[in-house]
């Protein structure tokens, strides 16, 4: 069974491919990249004035399954996911029971082995319950499969509690995630502490709060010998933090939202709880900082933090609204859109960041382009366009900033392990 | 008294409900013509009222709910007694024994109302925002009664009807709030009023308890009380919430009068000229002394009596029309 994508100009980045060539697929697996490579029993696939990328990674989905398959499902997420051109995704323990136990990992496995058209990577509670006192069985989770751990949606709050996750999780050369936020500041706030919370009358969020514990994260990475990675980064004062870390070489990395890099706080207006998220949305200077930090490199990677809720949840007063976005279905065309056409990211540096990048930091396949690995393969127009419409989207979740943006460069064919698992849009089976 | 800018009674027009909008939700996005239009109405309600005159029933055969999801003695029957005076019944709704203790989404509870053909809604509630996610989700007028630390857009039309009746205008009018800012609604409706109507803003309070990004919106932030009072033409006290100080927002009430409360020796530097406001209710001794509050520049019980007439002229501005 061969499969033949013709014609395609194929990005393998970093300083890979970027001309034009075939990728013939074997039994799921790339098998030939050349230019006119000619296969009679294969089904061909047309992929003139098309860009042939590494299917994209999302190193932070929150699935919702087990317990809150009201917002989303792993059947949901995944065709999300498809949809939107990613062939991997990482899930966040936020579930209710918390994945924070070899048993969970194993149901979200095999419920998405079942029921997902995407891959998924779990990832553990780095406390049990992610109540941030106790240790979770990490190692069993690894044997598990999980590939990263974080208690995402919660702070660790004891340094003491967080430098003995760090030590334990460096045993495994397992990541430790950060959703950093000291939690005495952050309380009780709804959205960036500046003057548009001050017009609001909502209680703000300083970037304090993030940068505070992000360089108290750093400390202890350093002092554990830990791979810390910095979540969703909303601040210029936390770039500055990762930069000082990277240039001691400490093993910190990073990651950053769409919705941080396109938009700031001066877009929540009428108290739309579709521009509600944890960290919330800052500053111009922020954003631009983001930005910078993204293209230098400073922050490795793009991740949605793709965080659905039903609208009943979130068609409540501003303040009472839960945090969080949905992003699997507009990332990749809000940045070609917003970042690549306007030059702030070539190309190659937007698919860098949205696949290769995650798929090396999670060391899951995927995130290349070359002979002899699976066929996760995104195939992009960048000629069409379409008006994001939240209510054509696949996930659950209509809780999106950009409803209504008119965005480029979409994704029009999904392909994990050589399948089909979406094609202009339509996701197989869902 | 000297007088300042346009008088506001001068050009009286036919209003036109349409630019308005359906509902009063701050005075942020209230253009200045309306605001001046608004208490050029309520002038009339309080002429009229000198004249002994009944206004006409601009309310009759209608129902406004105040639905208050905060304690409100003055903002409530405020309204209650402006829709009065217009013709109109009220119905009150009680936090209490309603379904909202047993979990109604404010959304429902407002499509309820809504259902019950009432022809408006005052909204008070403890969380900003409350009142635009209730008018996304009715056709009938919302009017803002406070929403929790974002606006309350006719305490602030009362307090500048105030200030014009008793200063003439506001235009480069000196207006100084002292207090705390940061968790005040009363503070923010009136900054975007005055500041759309020409006067020079100043606020003066700890800096625990002034929100960021003032000096953005034009405002002059002081931390010295002292230095602003000689100036000041309008002395306006923010009620001080006696919780805030276990918050840590400052040290002790006692410290707090020593730097921020208007003391009868304190009242005894400012203008002869000048007024004392503060939106009620007062507790004496914090905020300000009783003798300040006895003093013939405090207006405090001549901003409740305006109260009315502005929301009489609000509440035919929104209600008494057909629905925009």
């Amino acid at each position: 069974m061969y499969t033949l994508i013709k014609g395609g100009t194929v990005l393998n980045p970093p300083g890979g491919l970027f001309k034009k060539m075939d990728i013939l697929i074997q039994e799921g697996v790339i098998t030939e990249i050349a230019p006119g490579i000619e296969r009679e029993t294969a089904q061909v696939i047309d992929a003139s004035n098309l860009l042939v990328v590494p299917g994209l990674v999302d190193p932070h989905v929150h699935l919702r399954e087990p317990g809150g398959e009201g917002k989303e499902t792993i059947r949901s997420g995944c065709a999300s996911a498809a949809a939107g051109g990613y062939t991997s995704v990482a899930c966040m323990p936020n579930t209710r029971p918390v994945m924070d136990n070899r048993l969970i990992v194993e149901h979200v496995k095999s419920t998405a082995a079942r029921e997902g058209v995407v891959r998924v990577y779990p990832i553990g509670a780095i406390t049990r319950g992610s109540l941030g006192e106790e240790l979770a069985e990490m190692g069993l989770m690894v044997q598990q499969g999980i590939v990263a751990v974080s208690d995402d949606g919660q702070p660790v709050d004891s340094a003491s509690i967080m430098l003995s996750a760090m030590q334990y999780a460096a045993m495994f050369d397992l990541p430790v995630i950060s959703h950093c936020e000291e939690r005495s500041l952050a309380q009780g706030g709804s959205m960036h502490y500046g003057l548009q919370s001050t017009l609001l009358g909502v209680k703000g969020i300083p970037d304090a709060a993030e940068a505070v514990m992000a360089s108290r994260d750093i400390l202890l990475a350093e002092l554990a010998g830990a791979r810390l990675h910095i979540a969703h980064v909303s601040s210029a004062k936390t770039v500055d933090f990762i930069k000082m870390a990277r240039a001691k070489g400490l093993k910190v990395t990073a990651e950053v939202t769409p919705h941080h890099l396109i938009l700031t706080d001066e877009d929540i207006d009428g108290f739309d709880t579709s521009f509600k998220m944890n960290p919330p949305l800052r500053s111009r200077e922020d954003r631009s900082a983001l930005r910078e930090a993204l293209r230098d490199g400073t922050i490795d990677m793009i991740a949605t933090d793709h965080a659905p809720h039903s609208i009943l949840d979130k068609d409540v007063e501003f303040e009472e609204a839960p945090f969080g976005v949905v992003g699997l279905e507009t990332a990749l065309p809000l940045v070609f859109t917003e970042l690549v056409e306007p030059g702030i990211l070539t190309l190659e540096q937007a698919v860098f960041a949205l696949s290769c990048s995650p798929a090396r930091f999670l060391g899951i396949e995927g995130g290349s382009i070359q002979v002899g690995v699976q066929a996760d393969l995104t195939l992009i127009n960048p000629k069409a366009e379409k008006v994001v419409d939240k209510n054509t989207f696949y996930s659950k979740g209509k809780n999106t900033p950009f409803h209504g943006r008119k965005v480029r460069g979409l994704p029009v064919m999904t392909l994990v392990g050589g399948r089909v698992v979406m094609k202009d849009g339509l996701v197989k089976g869902a | 008294m000297h007088c300042k800018g346009n008088s506001l009674y001068a050009n009286a027009s036919m209003e036109d409900r349409s630019f308005m909008g359906k509902d009063l939700l701050g005075i942020r996005h209230v253009k200045k013509e309306n605001i001046e239009k608004i208490l050029m109405k309520a002038g009339s309600y309080k002429q009229a009222d000198l004249e002994k005159k009944i206004p006409s029933p601009l309310l009759q055969g209608k129902t406004v709910v105040n639905l208050f999801f905060e304690p409100s003695t003055r903002t409530r029957m405020s309204f209650e007694k402006a829709a009065a005076n217009l013709g109109g019944t009220v119905m009150n709704f009680d936090r209490l024994t309603s379904s909202v203790q047993k979990g109604e989404t404010l959304v429902d509870t407002v499509k309820t109302i809504e259902s019950l053909g009432v022809e408006g809604i005052i909204l008070r509630h403890s969380l900003a925002g409350a009142p635009q996610v209730a008018g996304r989700a009715v056709k009938i007028p919302v009017i803002n009664g406070g929403d929790g630390c974002h606006e309350h857009p006719t305490q602030a039309l009362l307090d500048i009807f105030t200030i014009h009746e008793r200063k003439g205008g506001t235009a480069g009018l000196k207006v100084l709030f002292v207090g705390d800012v940061l968790h005040s609604r009363v503070a923010r409706s009136n900054l975007w009023g005055l500041l759309k109507l020409g006067a020079e803003v100043t606020v003066v309070g700890p800096l625990t308890l002034l929100p960021p990004g003032l000096k953005e919106m034009g405002v002059k932030v002081s931390t010295d009380l002292d230095s602003c009072l000689e100036e000041a033409e309008v002395i306006y006290m923010l009620r001080l919430q006696m919780e805030r100080q276990k918050r840590g927002y400052f040290p002790s009430i006692g410290e707090y009068k020593k730097y921020f409360g208007l003391t009868g020796e304190r009242v005894k530097r400012i203008s002869p000229f000048a007024v004392i406001m503060h939106p009620g209710p007062v507790v004496p001794g914090i905020e300000m002394d009783q003798s300040v509050m006895e003093d013939s520049r405090c207006l405090v019980q001549e901003q409740v009596k305006n109260g009315v007439f502005v929301r009489m002229a609000v509440l035919e501005l929104w209600i008494a029309g057909e629905v925009n």
